[in-house]
């Protein structure tokens, strides 16, 4: 079983390395503006500067498509193995997964007929 | 060998990273140490022979549920700047708590010899899964009430949140 | 060395009480919640490691993991919407000023 996750390890290990490799190339070679200044350090280089913060009052409505993604990413841990089975299971248990899937579109509707998910 | 290597890395991960969690000054970096841990909880998944649970772990706790977490805060972000104290007056006695908790529990731990048994996990657990999800006669019922569960959830966060 | 499980439930008991240490200290309401995640990953590595431990070729322990997922997730949704209205109303979300119900 451990042994299939050596690729991911491996994996793990390559973008570890990419990471502190891409923060440890400028700070070895001290990569740094000669003469350093607050435009050099803008987010931009070029157009408007930025004004005000980074941290603004976010609308609801980005809480809400999240919610609507955590619901249906739930849902995918149940309906995965429920597919793996799907060959061995006998009618009525497939309608389990058709009901399941049927409520949580149903509630997918009406979070949408209430307007929730129109960008206001 | 390898097994208790990695159990203990990914061990000393999960708990480094959750007492950075509940001690960081600032939640933002908080959230942070919390997908960490949510991380080393996918490698212990990874050790207990679940992968799926190991997949799931990192697509829905670090995926789905770090995002709403980082949402609700910069959706609250008025606190972020007061400087109140961090924890509320009683803190010590929870840690004595806590610890003493932690301690009983070990110890009734290695008290109990557990009836384990030295079989693989087959190829086809996620399958058997799937089946007794669906099985009427086991976890039939539940199944369903999960779903109807996940639609209150919904339902109930979306007319809780939205401004009129 | 084989890793034992009662190691796997010392480390998940360390993990809640970690968690239960949040839940109880913390004055920021999405902290606390932080708290309550972590004590449910806790309950989930118990689920899984006695399902490994004990009976790897039946299903209960998995599919009490799948449903602790389904239930956080309608935990942390809700629970975080109530936080947010509650922000939008009082202005904060420090636990000893939500106190309207307090005796």
């Amino acid at each position: 079983m451990l042994e299939q996750f050596t690729f991911v390890g491996f994996l793990f290990l390559v973008a570890l390395f990419l990471g502190l490799f891409m923060f440890g190339v400028p700070w070895l070679l001290r990569l740094r503006p000669r003469k350093s200044s607050s435009y050099k350090s803008d987010p931009y280089e070029c157009g408007l500067r930025p004004h005000g913060e980074a941290w603004v009052q976010f609308k609801a409505q980005y809480y809400i498509f999240a919610l609507v993604f955590l619901v249906f990413d739930v849902e995918a841990v149940f309906l995965f193995p429920w597919a793996l089975a799907y060959h061995h299971l006998a009618f009525y248990a497939v309608l389990e997964g058709v009901i399941f899937i049927l409520l949580l579109t149903a509630a997918l509707i009406y979070v949408w007929r209430k307007g929730a998910l129109e960008w206001m | 060998m390898t097994q208790l290597v990695l159990f203990v890395i990914f061990g000393a991960i999960t708990l480094a990273a959750a007492i950075a969690v509940v001690t960081a000054r600032n939640l933002f970096h908080a959230v942070l140490w919390l997908l960490l841990a949510f991380f080393g909880v996918a490698g212990l998944y990874v050790l207990l022979e679940a992968p799926f649970f190991a997949a799931a772990q990192l697509f829905i706790y670090m995926g789905a549920i770090g995002v709403l977490i980082i949402y609700a805060l910069m959706l609250t972000r008025g606190v972020m700047r007061q400087q109140v104290p961090l924890v509320n007056d009683q803190w010590a006695l929870v840690a004595v708590l806590a610890v003493a908790l932690l301690a009983v529990l070990s110890w009734l731990f290695l008290q109990h010899t557990w009836p384990t048994v030295d079989q693989a996990v087959g190829p086809d657990s996620l399958r058997t899964l799937g089946e007794a999800l669906v099985d009427p006669g086991r976890y039939g019922f539940p199944f369903e009430v999960a779903s109807v569960l996940l639609v209150m959830a919904l339902i109930g966060a979306v007319t809780i949140v939205r401004e009129r | 060395m084989m890793v034992q499980l009662e190691w796997y439930l010392i480390l998940a008991a360390a993990l809640f009480c970690v968690g239960l240490y949040g839940v109880l200290v913390r004055r920021n309401a999405v902290a606390i919640l932080m708290g309550i995640e972590l004590m449910l990953n806790a309950v989930n590595i118990n689920l899984l490691a006695f399902w490994r431990f004990t009976e790897p070729a039946a299903a209960t322990g998995q599919a009490f993991a799948a449903f602790v997922y389904a239930v956080a997730a309608a935990e942390v949704a809700v629970g975080l919407a109530l936080i947010v209205a509650i922000y939008r109303n009082r202005q904060t979300v420090d636990m000893d000023q939500i106190n309207l119900l307090k005796w």
